[in-house]
């Protein structure tokens, strides 16, 4: 190992490497305190909506088909009884170039990397995103290095991560494929600093800024279509950054009364630095292993100040099981011809679920979609279950135990969106702001600043601060 | 196996870190092993075995020392095998299907 790079000494590093490779200085909107000014990151390093519209529509993303599922709104009225099942709308995200709406993200990462100069733009990534990076740095000419998690240490490949490399070479990227562990961020730092080329974090305000135009164009869509909003707008929920971008983007169409919906795979119970529990996942990403810890303390990202918050604009957060995703996207094909996914119909199988609470006269749309193909596909994985010691079982989805057995319903009655509780996500993430912060007694505008961060209220915040201390 | 030679697409190995260079706080069977690394990209000596040390050029332009592993590095990921639950579930979506008496795509609004 040559001098300077051992693991401690790399990680001390980190401000400085990600500085110079975002090219933003987060202290700038620090109060010192636990506030920061997100809204002013948001507008100085970002770009307006008109713009970014511009420059994904220069490079071919965007302007996806808004879908009216017919089948499955049908079905889920059969399911739902009298008078109840709204339609469900799904926006075809998987139209976008690189086959998904993370291309909107690396549309605007790699359009500011090229304006500030750098030759090249990394990123750390094992889904979609990673393909996404790859295709717009193939678009506009710049070079790529996507650094994945890819194989346990028997050098079995998550089939997924493996399709995604395929992609991303396809695209000309350099692909560094490394095993199970956290570490990956030290092996991302040290190729930064290697190269001097620009994080193409997935958290920046570019980043984040970039999914706003999905938001904005859904809230549009729907409006042309159907000449009326949207009800409810269900995302599928990791990083936070598809829910942050669609949230904002809707609210910058006046789309204020629309529920925002995050759903994820449930997968408690697995380790995500575990080696073993790797391959016994058939969900690289929207599920709970990141889903959670992101909402409870977002700056926990690649980026000092992440720009995806989702508890600031989430309103209900539900789960659902690998199985119900598994056998959704099986109706997806079967009864609306299109094949999609299997992880980006996460959102649809809540979707599906929470349809039937609602009157038929609500709208409810899904707001993405990804390509599916070898590897990725749900026979794919359901067959690398399989091999990897799963059970795949037909039976109550309720009874699945992630990393144990996959269990598919055995009628689409049996598909439930669970709630998950926000406001003890919420006092997690007061508890997390006033752990990293150090700080003992907050002030008024670091209480104004918890509260806007959790979409709740000062009295909510005091409370939760009085029972840490009580 | 003939010779690889300079120019010739290869994958190499390195080890990243070994176990007790890694991070603290990983959970037990992560800990014991090491942080293990592939690239691609062409071979800079002018002739190589498999498990030699070596250097390639990527697809950026870095230089990458490691152990040579494969010429021509291939992808092998598949559709799976046949899945028999998935078929079952494709029959009796179309069972409800032809039950409710849907057909085509025609507007429900």
């Amino acid at each position: 190992m040559a001098a300077n790079q051992t693991y401690d000494q790399v990680m001390s590093r980190k401000g400085d490497i990600m500085m110079k490779a975002v090219g933003i200085d987060y202290r700038r909107f620090e109060s010192g305190s636990i506030a920061f000014d997100y809204e002013r990151m948001m507008q100085e390093t970002g770009y307006s909506l008109d713009e970014m519209r511009a420059i994904q529509r220069a490079v071919g993303v965007g302007h996806t088909p808004l879908l009216e599922m017919k089948n499955l709104t049908r079905l889920a009225r059969k399911l739902a009884g009298k008078g109840k099942g709204a339609h469900i709308l799904v926006k075809d995200e998987a139209a976008n170039p690189s086959g998904s709406f993370k291309a909107r993200r690396a549309a605007n990462a790699v359009f500011h990397a090229r304006k500030l100069g750098f030759k090249g733009v990394i990123a750390a990534t094992s889904g979609n995103y990673g393909a996404a990076v790859a295709s717009q740095a193939a678009m506009q000419g710049l070079n790529c290095i996507i650094v994945q998690e890819c194989y346990d240490s028997r050098r079995i490949g998550q089939p997924e991560i493996i399709e995604k490399a395929r992609k991303c070479e396809a695209f000309g990227a350099e692909v560094v494929q490394l095993t199970v562990g956290p570490e990956l961020f030290y092996v991302f730092l040290l190729l930064l600093e290697e190269t001097g080329y620009f994080n193409a974090s997935l958290y920046t305000p570019f980043g984040i800024g970039g999914v706003e135009t999905l938001g904005f164009e859904l809230v549009e869509q729907v409006r042309e279509q159907f000449h009326r909003e949207p009800d409810v707008v269900v995302c599928t929920h990791a990083g936070g950054g598809n829910l942050t971008g669609t949230a904002r983007g809707m609210l910058k169409a006046h789309a204020r009364t629309t529920q925002v919906v995050g759903a994820s795979v449930d997968l408690q119970g697995l380790h995500m630095a575990s080696d073993r529990h790797f391959n016994r996942k058939s969900f690289t990403t929207g599920h709970t292993g990141f889903g959670i810890p992101f909402a409870v303390w977002p700056d926990r990202s690649d980026v000092p100040r992440s720009a995806a918050r989702p508890l600031r604009y989430i309103d209900r957060y539900v789960t659902v099981r690998q199985g119900e995703v598994f056998y959704m996207t099986e109706a997806l094909a079967r009864l609306e011809g299109l094949e999609r996914g299997p992880a980006g119909n996460t959102s649809l199988a809540a979707a599906f679920s929470l349809a039937q609470e609602l009157t038929e006269d609500h709208i409810i749309v899904v707001q993405e979609t990804e390509y599916t193909g070898a590897g990725k596909h749900v026979q794919a994985q359901l067959s690398f279950a399989r091999e990897n010691g799963i059970e795949i079982l037909r039976g109550d989805p309720a009874s699945e135990i992630p990393g144990t057995n996959i269990v598919l319903p055995e009628h689409p009655g049996q598909i439930v969106a669970s709630d998950v509780d926000l406001d003890r996500l919420k006092r997690s993430y007061i508890r997390n702001a006033l752990k990293a912060s150090g700080v003992d007694r907050p002030a008024e505008s670091d209480l104004q600043f918890l509260a806007e961060d959790t979409k709740s209220g000062i009295s909510f915040v005091m409370d939760t601060i009085a029972g840490l201390t009580a | 196996m003939g010779k690889i030679k300079k120019g010739d697409w290869v994958q190499i190995y390195s080890v990243v870190l070994l176990p007790d260079q890694r991070a603290s706080n990983l959970p037990e069977e992560t800990q014991k092993v090491p942080l293990e690394m592939w690239v691609t990209g062409t071979l800079r000596e002018e002739e190589a075995s498999i498990g030699d040390d070596v250097t390639i050029i990527t697809a950026t332009g870095r230089m990458v020392q490691g152990r040579l592993e494969a010429l021509h590095p291939s992808y092998r990921h598949s559709f799976g095998s046949f899945v028999p639950e998935l078929q079952a579930i494709r029959q009796e979506l179309f069972g409800l299907m032809k039950e409710g008496g849907w057909h085509g795509r025609e507007s429900n609004l």
